[in-house]
């Protein structure tokens, strides 16, 4: 197939490379330089998707990122699936393999069309939403089909083969779009000295100039533009950034770039030959000054049948004429409300097509452009605009008619024009999108016919963005906005940049035109679409407007305007001017517009960046990991640590259960000897004069008389008196302690006693610093642990020298180490500090001695059993930020006749926290033992109630014992210590319910003898 | 993403190095046996929801651990001044409406202004970051 609509010469493609491509199953040429888009059309393919609720056949529309019909899904193998990419933003590559996003099962013949053909009153808006609403339960169902029937792009089901990358960029000017006013606002900031950084979205820079008829400086736009891309190329201070949309406008000028790297290139970077670098790259720039130029879209009229393909923005026509050589068809209706448009149908005639005639809403249209055209002998009819267009795949006329703006009638006879495609400018909407990321309002303005940006501090304006249009003014405007945002930044102007030169030109007003009036009214005449993405017309406008939705915000919601790819790029001012005409208000009466970010989809991977697979989430490793890999330990996610769970052996060849291994370490613990890695325990180095003080506020407990060589168990409130954390704090000297937390609180706990230090009593002079990690932790507990220690240190472990609640300094396999003498299982324990490096050292000289007592390494779920058997709680597992020490029966550490009013004491004395039927912790005893009760199971007291039953409580830790070989929990319940030997329920999701004893939280060795021995 | 000017650092550092800590300037009550569990409750659990300057403590978590204050206002998410715990606000609804009426601006050139010392800060006056 040859390329039919490609003109002979013209266009900035290379003719001497030919790219090869693949749509929807057919093969097709193109040149480089060419986009999808450009060479669908030099193709002749009219019809590139189906509309997304109609299903009716559509054609390109526009040039750039507002076209709402051809959105494709691109990508030759599974893997490199790309969904929703605009044709008109897709650079074309050899072997470019891309299939319509809508259509199916095809786009030619589609089996959904008689929807499109049966008319819209059989699909109103709500349409979905009034019809399949019964029964509810089905509407999973209907939605699978309607999503296909109305298709949406899909993502790949494999992994993605390329890498993306983030960079953090800082400048002092960053420039959003080269076209003439982002190209003089970065040079003349760049000639100030600041650091600039100018991205554009396009394969190119150069913007609006790239397809313009002018002369700057008497050389070609083009040309201008080449000259001045290359001198900021070659200063150090500027960085170009083609292919780049500016995607995001974030708070203190926080702007995340889109940088496409290969995309143009190939499916993949491997693909284009540049396999192992970054498909697209994430820039996360933080400018001191921001210049937005991102000028504007061309607006098209609503008319009937504006969707036929052969209907496009006028614009976008001389974009391909003028920079693809293609000319997307033969006899050109140009219909219009503004002089600039004309230019397309010079640029048709120039490239030898007929234009049948330029339609003008406006009585008597006399700018230079027009007398320009008159002159070259097109036809131009005033006054007057396309009311519909004729033919179904392809535009075959145009049906013209004068109309009276004002009343929104047809006041004419209507003349026919044969054609095959129509243009239609109905004026600019500035591109203010990234202005308004911010919450920013933008402001309609009468006068220029559409929004314009509201003042964003830090943010300055150039060109099309503030509704500037003509080019003199454009490059006046860029020079002005550079000089300005340099000089915020500091930067002063050395001398005054020269303006480039270009012809002016009279140009006569342009009229307010949104939906050209039909003879029939908007209901009765054939579709006239405002939103083609999303199948939003006039009428259902109109119908929105009077079933009640007066707020331009809810029109859009219940007709979907403005929704999907493009954002209402194209349809939102149409939209709200119909809204506004139907409800007989001004349009920003009716509201106005917000967007939000990103400007256009932003892949996944890009926004990923490297944060994914095993640098997803950062893993801490103890000093032994390597040893516990070694030793077949499974491991479990505590914060960020992995920690051993427990360590499975093999028994004749096959691996120990869970609950087999979990049962030899807590009997090898109770019966012998077992050691625990328990490194990941927050450390926290005390320190200071005061830091005696400092505990005695921020515990519960008593502080002041603690001897050096002496250890405290702790509890840390909050100041509404609900436990927060746990742990020992252990004297050092006299001005120095080590206080550890729980694993998962070790940060917020240091940030927490930093909060009170810094902003409460700053006078107290102390000093904390995180330690975990310079200590490891092990644990030797059971009654075998003396005699193991006694093995391998130089410390008097004697019962009476060493007892319980003491710590010693000495040796530990040769090396310092603090010992301390505290339990977490209830059996004789010895925690052993040594410097992280000497862990391992340690840990295997424990192993070599421990051999003949049978040594048994466990993991954190023997811990909680052993725990858990002696009643010691978890802050944050048997406690949830509800519960008191009071609830937790630890009167006992709770110092209320301490002199300074710590944390938590004053909410203790209030009512509520002194209610005697407040859930306290107890332990339950299932009736049967082989139950291991569910944690989280609700207690109640009477098994018979109805639902909803009285709940009483819950379990928060459950296991199997294996010592007790019973189940057993801790529980919290209301009233519970006044209920000791009472039966309590829970019921269980399968019907089940199960009965249980309410007993002591102390399971095993009550009288607390075993780590005494 | 905010951009937070650090009074210890004395750098504009990412909003990700930070964290926000809730309104800043709670007073704890010095007796708190004395006060009534009214008065406790509103000290716990009560805070402003201002619309417009709101001053707001924060701790630069990943960087020097120093919690610090923050004039903000809640509509433009202008950070108009930080400054260290301890000290006043230059900035607060009544200035910021004082300088609306006699028409000064806030400096530019940038978000934030430090605090100054409250000995030798003045209505109406910026000190430049």
């Amino acid at each position: 197939m040859s390329q039919n609509n490609r003109l002979s010469q013209g266009g900035r493609i290379d003719r001497s490379r030919v790219l090869t491509f693949t749509f929807n199953g057919q093969q097709y040429p193109g040149f480089a330089g060419d986009t999808l888009a450009s060479a669908l059309l030099a193709n002749g393919v009219d019809v590139v998707n189906r509309s997304f609720k109609y299903s009716r056949p559509r054609g390109i529309v526009a040039a750039g990122p507002e076209e709402p019909n051809a959105i494709v899904q691109l990508g030759a193998t599974e893997a490199a699936q790309v969904p929703n990419v605009r044709a008109t933003q897709q650079a074309l590559y050899d072997g470019l393999v891309a299939r319509s996003t809508n259509g199916w099962p095809n786009v030619q013949r589609d089996v959904m069309s008689w929807v499109g053909k049966l008319g819209g009153s059989f699909m109103p808006p709500g349409f979905y939403y009034k019809t399949f609403m019964a029964p509810a339960s089905m509407w999973m169902t209907y939605e699978k089909f309607i999503r296909k029937g109305a298709g949406l792009g899909r993502s790949p089901a494999e992994s993605d083969p390329d890498i993306y990358d983030h960079l953090n960029q800082h400048c002092e000017v960053l420039v959003i779009g080269a076209g003439p006013a982002g190209l003089t606002a970065a040079l003349t900031a760049a000639r100030a000295g600041a650091r600039v950084i100018l991205c554009d979205e396009q394969e190119e820079m150069g913007g609006s100039l790239l397809d313009s008829r002018e002369a700057l400086d008497g050389a070609s736009a083009a040309d201008w533009v080449e000259k001045t891309v290359a001198e900021l190329a070659g200063m150090e201070s500027v960085t170009l950034l083609p292919r780049t949309t500016a995607n995001g406008y974030h708070d203190h000028n926080f702007v995340t770039l889109h940088e496409r790297c290969t995309e143009h290139l190939a499916d993949t970077a491997a693909d284009a030959g540049r396999a192992g670098e970054v498909r697209s790259r994430l820039h996360r720039v933080r400018a001191e000054r921001v210049v937005l130029a991102s000028g504007s879209h061309e607006r098209p009229l609503v008319y009937a049948n504006n969707d036929v393909p052969g209907n496009m923005v006028a614009g976008a026509i001389s974009v391909y004429l003028r920079r693809y050589g293609v000319a997307p068809g033969q006899r050109l209706v140009l219909t219009t409300n503004n002089d600039h448009a004309y230019r397309t149908a010079l640029d048709w005639k120039e490239a030898g097509r007929e234009v049948v005639a330029v339609v003008d809403s406006r009585a008597n249209p006399d700018g230079d452009l027009v007398k320009q055209a008159r002159d070259s002998g097109i036809r131009v009819i005033t006054g007057s605009a396309v009311m519909e267009a004729s033919g179904s795949q392809r535009v075959s006329g145009a049906r013209v008619v004068a109309i009276d703006t004002t009343r929104f009638v047809v006041t004419g006879k209507i003349e026919e024009l044969a054609c095959d495609t129509i243009a239609s400018s109905g004026g600019y909407s500035p591109v203010i999108h990234l202005a308004s990321h911010t919450g920013k309002r933008p402001q309609w303005r009468e006068d220029l016919l559409g929004f314009v940006p509201g003042e964003v501090k830090g943010m300055h304006f150039a060109g099309g963005v503030q509704a500037v249009y003509a080019l003199d003014e454009t490059l006046a405007d860029g020079t002005r906005a550079g000089a300005e945002a340099a000089q915020a930044a500091g930067f002063e102007q050395a001398e005054a940049i020269a303006v480039p030169s270009v012809e002016t030109r009279t140009e006569s007003a342009t009229s307010a035109l949104y939906q050209v009036p039909h003879e029939k009214s908007s209901l009765r005449a054939p579709k006239q679409f405002v939103d083609l993405q999303n199948d939003v017309t006039a009428a259902g406008v109109e119908l929105a407007t009077r079933e009640g939705f007066e707020s331009i915000e809810h029109v859009k919601r219940y007709t979907a305007l403005g929704f999907g790819t493009d954002q209402g790029k194209l349809g939102n001012i149409n939209g709200m001017a119909i809204a506004a005409r139907c409800l007989h208000r001004s349009i920003p009466e009716v509201g106005t517009t917000v967007f939000r970010p990103n400007y256009t989809p932003v892949s996944f991977g890009a926004i990923v960046g490297r944060h994914c697979g095993e640098l997803f989430d950062p893993e801490r490793y103890t000093a032994l990991h390597q040893w516990h890999v070694e030793n077949g330990a499974e491991f479990e996610d505590v914060g960020h640590w992995k920690r051993p769970w427990y360590f499975p052996r093999k028994v004749n060849g096959k691996t120990e259960t869970m609950h087999d291994a979990v049962a030899r370490e807590c009997l090898a613990v109770r019966q012998g000897v077992g050691i625990l890695d328990a490194s990941t325990l927050g450390k926290i180095d005390i320190q200071g004069p005061d830091a005696r003080e400092f505990l005695g506020r921020i515990y519960t407990n008593k502080w002041a008389k603690l001897a050096p060589g002496r250890v405290r168990y702790g509890l840390m409130c909050k100041d509404d008196g609900m436990l927060m954390d746990d742990g020992t704090t252990s004297c050092l000297g006299e001005n120095h302690f080590l206080m550890t937390t729980t694993t998962g609180g070790a940060a917020s706990v240091l940030e927490w006693l930093e909060l009170w230090h810094q902003t409460e009593w700053p006078e107290l002079q102390v000093y904390f610093n995180s330690v975990t990690d310079h200590f490891a932790t092990m644990t030797v507990t059971g009654p075998e642990a003396r005699k193991l220690m006694a093995e391998v240190t130089d410390i008097d472990l004697d019962r009476e020298q060493f007892k319980f609640m003491d710590w010693k300094q000495g040796t530990v396999a040769g090396v310092p180490a603090r010992v301390f003498r505290i339990s977490f299982t209830g059996e004789l324990a010895f925690e052993i500090n040594v410097q992280a490096n000497y862990a391992l050292h340690v840990w295997k000289a424990l192993f070599a001695h421990g051999e003949k007592y049978d040594l048994t390494p466990y993991g954190t779920e023997t811990m909680h059993v052993l725990r858990a058997e002696k009643g010691l709680i978890i802050a944050g597992q048997d406690t949830d930020g509800s519960v008191t020490p009071e609830d937790l029966g630890m009167h006992w550490a709770v110092g209320y006749d301490k002199p300074f009013p710590w944390i938590g004491k004053r909410a203790l004395t209030r009512p509520d926290t002194a209610r005697e039927d407040r859930k306290q912790l107890v332990g339950l005893k299932p009736k049967d033992a082989t139950v291991v009760l569910e944690e989280g199971a609700q207690i109640v007291l009477d098994r018979e109630q109805t639902i909803p039953m009285t709940m009483m409580g819950h379990v928060t830790s459950s296991y199997y014992s294996p010592i007790l070989e019973s189940g057993f929990a801790l529980a919290v319940l209301k009233g519970g210590r006044n209920r000791m030997g009472e039966t309590v329920y829970l019921p269980m999701s399968d019907g089940t319910t199960h009965e249980a004893e309410v007993v002591n939280t102390v399971f095993f060795d009550p009288k607390w003898e075993r780590q005494n021995v | 993403m905010f951009h937070i000017f650090c009074p210890y650092c004395d750098e504009r550092r990412e909003e990700e190095e930070f964290h926000p800590n809730g309104q800043a300037h709670l007073v704890r009550p010095a007796d708190p046996d004395s006060v009534s569990d009214e008065a406790w409750g509103d000290y716990l659990f009560f805070r402003d929801n201002p619309r417009g300057i709101h001053h707001e403590m924060w701790v630069h978590r990943l960087g020097c651990r120093k919690f610090f204050n923050i004039t903000r206002d809640t509509t433009t998410y202008e950070i108009l001044e930080t400054y260290p715990m301890g000290e006043q606000p230059t900035i607060t609804a009544e200035t910021a409406r004082v300088r609306h009426e006699q028409g000064v601006q806030t400096a530019d050139g940038g978000w934030q202004t430090v605090g100054a010392r409250p000995e030798n800060s003045t209505l109406n006056e910026e000190t430049p970051s």
